[in-house]
C-alpha cells in the first residue's frame, strides 16, 4: 500500500508543476502585464521599459517562470492590477469563506445521499425508489444557477429566512458566539442549494452500487450462513458498496470547485467562486492566475485523494 | 518441414512493480515449447490454468506478440513483419470458449458470419447472402436464420455459428480454445461431432486447446501436456494414455474421474499412490524452480521432460 | 427405515415471468437419508440448482408449493427468522463458483467465524477463532494462522472454494448442499475437493446432495442419483443400478454423448433443451427430443414406475426407446 502512496506521490508532483506552467504561460499570454495600470499613463515608453527591466519583466520565460514560482513557494502571487493590493492579502478571508462554505456543502451532499442511496438501492422498484429515482433525474435536469436563483428568491426574499448576501453580519466581532452563528446562518443557504444539486449523482451512484452488490454470489453466501436481513445489509452489501462512493470523495472536490463559482455570485458570498468571476469581467489577470493555479491544484489533490481512500479502504489494493 | 512448426516459442509478459512501475521481472508464460502439426490432423494442447496453453493458441494467430522462436505455416514464418500476412490470417482461424460472449450481440447472424467474407474477399450482396446460408447449412443451422441476433440461439447453436464463422474462408488451420467447456453435456456432443465432420469434409486441422482430457483422447491424434508454459510431455494418444511417463501426466490422468461406479474404491487407490509418487518424486521432475525440463525421446513419437541424460 | 433425513413431497418451485409463473421444479418428491451422498444430475434448466436453493430458501419472488420436511419441520412453511437459525446451522451448502462466492472486502477468517458467530453466540472471540483455524486445518488449507487474515483474491480457485467449504461445515451441519462444486476448477484440484468432501462426510456424518451436470463426478460420488430433466426426476436409482442399467431415454443420452472408451461417434440428443417459459407441461416432456419413438409408447401423464425395489423411470416410454444407429441431428436441429 505505501508503495502504492508513494508512487501516486510522485505521479502529483509532476501534475502539479505541469498545471503551474500551463497557467503561467496562459498568464503570459494575456494581454498587459504587471506594470498595466500601475504607472501613470503618462509616463514616457523608455521609462516604462527602465522598469520593466528592473522588474525583470524583460527576462526570458523560464527565469520570469522560475521567479514566479519562488514566489508561490513563498506565499507571494504578486499584485492585483484593480484591487492595488497583494493578491495572497485578497485571497485570505475569501479563501476561509470558500472552504467552510464547500465543507458544509460536502457534508449536507453525503447526509442527503447516503440514507437516500440506500434506500433507493435496497427497496429498488419499489414506489418509494422510483420516488427517489425521480428527484435525481429533476436534479440531474435543473441547472444549479437557476436552482439557487429559485431558492433566494423563496427563502431569502419571499420568507426571509435567510440573509441574501454576505458572509456575515458586519458589526459582530470576530470569535463571539454571535459571529459562528452569523456565520453559519449565511452559508447555510447556498450550502444546501449546491447540495441538494450536486448529491443526485451520489444517490444515483450509491443506488446503483447496492443494486448490483445485492445480487453478487457473496450475499447468497451469507444467506446461506443465516445472516439475517439487515445483517446481510449492514455488513456485506453497504460496506461494500460505500467503499467505491469513498473513493468518490476526493472528485467530488473538483466539482464543488465549479459549483461555488455560480453559488457565491448568485448568494453574493465573498468567497473565491465569486472573486474569480469579478476578476475576470475586471481582467485581473494576477488574481485569475493565482485562482486558476488554486483550483487546479485542489482537483488535483482531490483526485490524490480519493486514490489513497479506495487504497486505504479496499484490500484489493492495500495489499500489492 | 511439416504444415504447422512451432520453434522454441516464448511469450514473456513484464511483471510491472516498484515505485516506479518498472519491469522488475517477466512471467514466463510460454517457455520453449516445439511441435508441428501434420494437415488433416488434431493436435491437443492439454493443461490447466495458467499453463500457457491458450497464449500458445493466441500466439499462432498473432494475438499474443512472441518473445522469441518462430511459428512456421506451411513453411513461412508468420512471426516476422516482412511475410505478407494477409493469406496465412485467412487460412488460420479461431474458435473461442465462450460462445456467450465471443459473438457481438448487437449484429445479425449474416454480420457476423460474413465479417471475415467482407475483410478478404470482395463479394456481392447477394453472394455473400447465398455464402452464409451455405455456412449455416453446414454448420446444421437453418438458412433462415441469417437474420436472427445471438440471443435467440442456445449455446450449442452459437457456438456453431462461431464454427461458422472460423470456418468462411475456408481455412486450413483451425485454433479451438476449449470449444466445448461452457456447453452442456448433450450440446458437447454435438459441437464435437460436427467439428470432427467439417474436418474430414474440408480436410481441416486442429490445434484443440483443452482441459478436459476425456474430450481430448477422443478428439486427437497427437497430444502435449504443459505445465507451466513448459511441455510436460508430447506423444500420441497412445503414449499418453496408455503409457505416460511424467508424473504430471499421471497425476492429470488419475484426476479423471471413472464413468464406472465400480471402479470407485480402485480410482480412489490408485489417485491417493499417484499422489503419494507426485510428492515423493517431485525432485525428480521438476528443477528447482518447479519448472519441467528439456523433452527427451523415449520413443519415435514420444517426448517426456526429464532431467539431462548423462 | 426411519434414517431419512430431509423429506421433500410434491414441490414445486414457480418462477415469476411476465405475467406468468412457470415452475422450474415440477412436482418433485425425493428423500435423503443420513450419511448418504445423492447426486443430482441434469443439464442447465434442468431445475437443479433451483431445487437446492428452494431447499436452502433462498429464492426470493419465487411460489413455492410442497412440503421440505427436515426433521418434522416443514422448510416451506417456516418463517424466514427461523429459517435462518438452520441456515449455515443444520443445514449448508458449497457454490459453484469459489472466486465469487466470497466477500472481497472481509478477512477470510471473518467470513467463517461470521457462521460461527451467528450460531454459536455463546462461544468468545478467541474461541472462534481457534474453531476458524481448526477448520482450515480440516479443509488442508496450509499455514491457517496467516491465511486467517487474507483476503479472498490473495487465494487461489482451489483455495477458496477450501474457505467455501469451511464456512459449510463450520457448524456440522445435518443436510450438505454442494451445487456443482468442482466445475470451475482444474481437473487436478477438482480431484482434491472431491476426496475432501469424501473425508469430510465421514467426520461429519452429513447427509449430501452433490448437484452436477459431471456422470463421472456422480459415479465416483453417490451413493443414490437422480436424474432431472426440464423441471422433473426423470429417472432415480442407486449409483450402480444407474450406471448400469440407465433405463429413462434422457439418462441413456446423456451417458452416451460422454466420450469414452472405443465410441467412435458421440450421441446427440435432438432439439434443445427448452427455456422454462416454453416446458412442455403435459405428457412426457423428453418426447420432443426423441422423435423416432412413436407417440403411443409414452404416458399421457408420466408417474415414476418402481422398476425394481429402489429404481425408478418416469414414463413407459423407456420401454421402446432405442439409440438410433445414425444419428440424423443434423437436420432437425434448425431454428424454431
Amino acid at each position: 500500500m505505501w508503495k502504492f502512496i508513494v508512487r501516486r506521490l510522485l505521479i502529483t508532483l509532476p501534475q502539479i508543476v505541469l498545471l503551474s506552467v500551463l497557467v503561467f504561460l496562459m498568464a503570459q499570454m494575456m494581454p498587459g502585464d504587471a506594470l498595466t495600470g500601475q504607472v501613470d499613463p503618462n509616463v514616457s515608453p523608455e521609462i516604462k521599459e527602465q522598469i520593466r527591466e528592473r522588474l525583470g519583466l524583460n527576462n526570458p520565460w523560464y527565469v520570469q517562470y522560475s521567479d514566479w514560482v519562488t514566489g508561490i513557494a513563498q506565499g507571494d502571487f504578486g499584485q492585483s492590477f484593480r484591487f492595488k493590493m497583494p493578491v495572497t492579502e485578497l485571497l485570505g478571508q475569501r479563501l476561509a469563506n470558500t472552504f467552510w462554505l464547500s465543507l458544509v456543502t460536502l457534508i449536507f451532499t453525503y447526509i442527503i445521499a447516503i440514507p437516500l442511496g440506500i434506500t433507493s438501492g435496497r427497496y429498488n422498484d419499489t414506489l418509494l425508489d422510483q420516488a427517489i429515482t425521480g428527484y435525481t433525474y429533476l436534479g440531474f435536469a435543473t441547472p444549479l444557477f437557476i436552482f439557487a436563483l429559485v431558492m433566494v428568491w423563496v427563502f431569502g426574499y419571499q420568507l426571509g429566512w435567510f440573509p441574501t448576501s454576505g458572509s456575515v453580519q458586519p458589526g459582530l466581532t470576530p470569535g463571539s458566539m454571535d459571529y459562528v452563528i452569523s456565520k453559519f446562518k449565511h452559508l447555510l443557504l447556498p450550502a444546501l442549494s449546491m447540495a441538494l444539486i450536486a448529491t443526485v449523482s451520489t444517490v444515483q451512484y450509491l443506488r446503483s452500487e447496492i443494486v448490483d452488490t445485492k445480487q453478487k454470489d457473496f450475499i447468497i453466501t451469507a444467506r446461506a450462513k443465516g445472516a439475517s436481513e439487515s445483517r446481510v445489509y449492514n455488513r456485506h452489501i453497504l460496506r461494500n458498496s460505500l467503499l467505491p462512493i469513498a473513493a468518490f470523495f476526493g472528485w467530488e472536490i473538483t466539482s464543488l470547485i465549479s459549483g461555488t463559482i455560480f453559488i457565491e455570485q448568485i448568494f453574493g458570498y465573498p468567497g473565491m467562486g465569486a472573486l474569480f468571476l469579478e476578476t475576470i469581467l475586471l481582467r485581473d489577470y494576477s488574481v485569475v492566475t493565482a485562482l486558476v493555479l488554486l483550483f487546479g491544484t485542489a482537483s488535483i489533490l482531490g483526485a490524490l485523494l480519493s486514490d489513497i481512500i479506495l487504497s486505504l479502504v479496499d484490500p484489493r489494493i492495500r495489499i500489492k | 518441414m511439416g504444415f504447422l512448426d512451432v520453434e522454441d516459442l516464448k511469450i514473456h509478459f513484464p511483471i510491472k512493480g516498484g515505485i516506479l512501475n518498472r519491469t522488475v521481472g517477466h512471467i514466463k508464460a510460454v517457455d520453449g515449447v516445439s511441435f508441428s502439426v501434420e494437415q488433416g490432423k488434431t493436435y491437443g494442447l492439454v493443461g490447466e490454468s495458467g499453463s500457457g496453453k491458450t497464449t500458445t493458441g493466441r500466439a499462432i494467430i498473432g494475438l499474443n506478440d512472441i518473445t522469441s522462436g518462430r511459428i512456421l505455416f506451411e513453411g513461412t514464418d508468420i512471426t516476422s513483419k516482412k511475410s505478407k500476412t494477409k493469406d496465412v490470417k485467412k487460412d488460420i482461424q479461431m474458435i473461442f470458449q465462450d460462445p456467450y460472449s465471443s459473438l457481438n450481440p448487437r449484429k445479425r447472424v449474416l454480420d457476423v458470419i460474413a465479417e471475415p467474407l467482407r475483410n478478404f474477399e470482395k463479394l456481392s450482396k447477394q453472394e455473400e447472402k447465398k455464402r452464409v446460408q451455405e455456412l449455416l447449412e453446414l454448420v446444421g443451422l437453418s438458412p433462415e436464420s441469417i437474420l436472427k441476433y445471438p440471443h435467440e440461439f442456445s449455446g450449442g447453436q452459437r457456438q456453431r455459428i462461431g464454427v461458422a464463422r472460423a470456418i468462411a474462408l475456408k481455412p486450413k488451420l483451425i485454433i479451438a480454445d476449449e470449444p466445448v467447456s461452457a456447453l452442456d453435456v448433450s450440446v458437447q456432443a454435438q459441437v464435437l461431432n460436427f467439428m470432427q465432420d467439417i474436418q474430414k469434409e474440408l480436410n481441416l486441422t486442429y490445434l484443440f486447446i483443452s482441459h478436459d482430457l476425456g474430450i481430448v483422447k477422443h478428439m486427437c491424434d497427437e497430444i502435449a501436456i504443459m505445465y507451466k508454459g513448459r511441455y510436460v510431455e508430447q506423444g500420441t494418444k497412445e503414449d499418453i494414455f496408455n503409457r505416460p511417463q511424467h508424473i504430471y501426466t499421471k497425476r492429470l490422468i488419475a484426476a479423471i474421474p471413472d464413468i464406472n461406479p465400480r471402479n470407485r474404491a480402485e480410482q480412489f487407490k490408485f489417485r491417493k499412490e499417484v499422489q503419494r509418487e507426485y510428492e515423493h518424486s517431485y525432485d525428480d521432475y521438476f528443477d528447482k524452480e518447479g519448472l519441467a525440463y528439456g523433452l527427451h525421446p523415449v520413443s519415435e513419437t514420444h517426448l517426456v521432460a526429464l532431467p539431462g541424460k548423462g | 427405515m426411519g434414517n431419512e433425513l430431509l423429506e421433500i413431497k410434491n414441490l414445486t418451485t414457480s418462477f415469476r415471468i411476465g405475467d406468468g409463473y412457470y415452475a422450474a421444479v415440477d412436482d418433485v418428491t425425493l428423500t435423503i437419508n443420513k450419511n448418504e451422498v445423492l447426486g443430482i444430475v441434469g443439464e442447465s434448466g434442468s431445475g437443479k440448482s433451483a431445487l437446492a436453493f428452494s431447499i436452502m430458501g433462498l429464492h426470493n419472488r419465487v411460489k413455492i408449493e410442497g412440503n421440505i420436511m427436515l426433521n418434522g419441520q416443514d422448510l416451506v412453511k417456516m418463517s424466514n427468522s427461523k429459517l435462518n437459525k438452520l441456515r449455515g446451522d443444520d443445514l449448508a451448502m458449497i457454490f459453484q463458483d469459489p472466486l465469487t462466492a466470497l466477500n472481497p472486502l472481509m478477512e477470510i477468517g471473518d467470513q467463517i467465524a461470521e457462521t460461527l458467530l451467528l450460531h454459536k453466540p455463546d462461544m468468545s472471540q478467541k474461541q472462534r477463532r481457534t474453531r476458524v483455524i481448526e477448520l482450515l486445518n480440516m479443509v488442508g488449507i496450509p499455514k491457517p494462522e496467516y491465511v486467517y487474515g487474507q483476503f479472498p483474491h490473495e487465494l487461489s480457485g482451489g483455495m477458496r472454494q477450501r474457505v467455501v467449504i469451511a464456512i459449510a461445515i463450520a457448524n456440522k451441519p445435518e443436510l450438505l448442499i454442494a451445487d456443482e462444486p468442482t466445475t470451475a476448477l482444474d481437473v487436478t484440484i477438482q480431484a482434491q475437493i472431491l476426496d475432501l468432501i469424501r473425508e469430510l462426510k465421514e467426520d461429519i456424518h452429513a447427509g449430501i446432495i452433490l448437484i452436477t451436470h459431471d456422470l463421472g463426478v456422480v459415479a465416483e460420488m453417490a451413493d443414490r442419483v437422480a436424474v432431472m430433466y426440464a423441471g422433473q426426476i426423470v429417472e432415480i436409482a442407486d449409483v450402480y443400478s444407474l450406471f448400469e442399467n440407465p433405463l429413462h431415454p434422457y439418462t441413456k443420452s446423456l451417458l452416451n454423448s460422454v466420450p469414452a472408451e472405443g465410441q467412435d461417434k458421440l450421441h446427440v440428443i435432438q432439439g434443445i433443451v427448452p427455456s422454462l417459459k416454453n416446458l412442455p407441461r403435459t405428457g412426457c416432456r423428453f418426447a420432443a427430443r426423441i422423435p423416432w419413438i412413436n407417440e403411443s409408447a409414452h404416458e399421457e401423464n408420466p408417474v415414476l414406475h418402481e422398476v425394481s425395489p429402489g429404481h425408478f423411470v418416469r414414463c413407459t416410454c423407456h420401454e421402446h426407446f432405442y439409440i438410433p444407429e445414425e444419428s440424423k441431428e443434423e437436420q432437425s436441429d434448425g431454428v424454431s
